[in-house]
């Protein structure tokens, strides 16, 4: 008796350690979300108390409004969506101080409004990759921390969400 | 006669199974890669929506920073659990603000909403001082 007693060893078995290992992984997987979250960041205005009213020249704006059908005027003429970017980049090279201003109406459909949104971000993007490229040879993509930032002085982006009726 | 022998002696000391001790620990950094990446938070989100699309999105990085407003087809608006009016988005995203500074509200509103309810929102956003946005949208290809 006392013979077969030594003989069992005191190890812990592991080979069920792999096992125990991919349950917990299969739990991981499942509940991670691997969906990234992307959209188009933008900065509201303070609210309006706290805001001091600026006075902006009349030629320093771009007046968008995206109105209750879907339409979008530029400066009172309509113009289709796809246009916007071409347009306003030309405007902003013209005028590099232009605020664009942009306006709805409370039933304009909110797929217009961002369609809106970015194509005003690709004018920024289109000016901001031809100064990358003039200024420091490489594509917009690849441009260092400091370039970025030096970038973003030069050319700001002027969206303004203009005040609501 | 010899060779052959020679040559099937070298064929049997050969292992022909692959060695798998180390299996364990390969699933371990897997495990506690997936573990890191996760964020156990999760919403139950009870409004229909479809985002809308567009070609200069960004994203953001910072998971933790982000707090969520959800839109539906119907017009309802969903913050974390709950369907909320709109009126109480300036104390929940004020109170969200307290325990965040630089929180971004990522607003996920169905792409056949109407403005008004936008606008609406981002008054109290404006009011709660919560002015870093994102409108969430998928990519257009």
């Amino acid at each position: 008796m006392l013979k077969r007693k030594k003989k069992e060893g005191a190890t812990i078995p592991l080979a069920g350690m792999a096992d125990i290992a991919f349950l917990l992984l299969i739990f991981f997987l499942l509940v991670t979300t691997i969906d990234v979250d992307t959209g188009i960041g933008l900065v509201l205005p303070p609210p309006v108390e706290d805001a001091e009213e600026i006075e902006v020249e009349e030629e320093n704006i771009a007046n968008i409004l995206v109105n209750a059908a879907g339409e979008v005027l530029l400066d009172g003429d309509i113009i289709s969506v796809p246009q916007i970017s071409g347009t306003i980049a030309d405007k902003i090279r013209e005028n590099p101080e232009l605020i664009v201003s942009v306006k709805t109406d409370r039933r304009t459909p909110y797929n217009v409004y961002i369609d809106t949104i970015d194509q005003l971000k690709m004018a920024y993007n289109e000016l901001r990759e031809a100064y990358a490229r003039q200024n420091f040879g490489v594509r917009l993509d690849d441009v260092t921390q400091e370039q970025m930032q030096q970038i973003r002085r030069e050319i700001p982006q002027r969206i303004s969400l203009a005040e609501p009726e | 006669m010899a060779k052959d022998t020679k040559f099937k002696k070298k064929q049997a000391t050969t292992k022909q199974e692959i060695p798998t001790a180390s299996l364990p620990d390969i699933i371990f950094m897997l495990l506690i890669f997936f573990m890191l990446t996760t964020v156990l938070r999760e919403f139950d989100v009870q409004v229909e929506y479809t985002l809308p699309e567009a070609y200069m999105i960004e994203r953001i990085e910072n998971k933790r920073l982000i707090s969520y407003i959800w839109v539906g087809r119907d017009g309802r608006v969903q913050i974390d659990d709950n369907i909320i009016n709109i009126d109480d988005i300036r104390s929940i995203m004020y109170q969200k603000r307290v325990e965040i500074p630089n929180l971004i509200v990522s607003m996920r509103i169905d792409r056949h909403s109407e403005m008004g309810i936008v606008t609406d929102i981002q008054q109290q956003l404006r009011e709660a001082d919560a002015l870093r946005i994102n409108y969430s949208s998928l990519h257009r290809l």
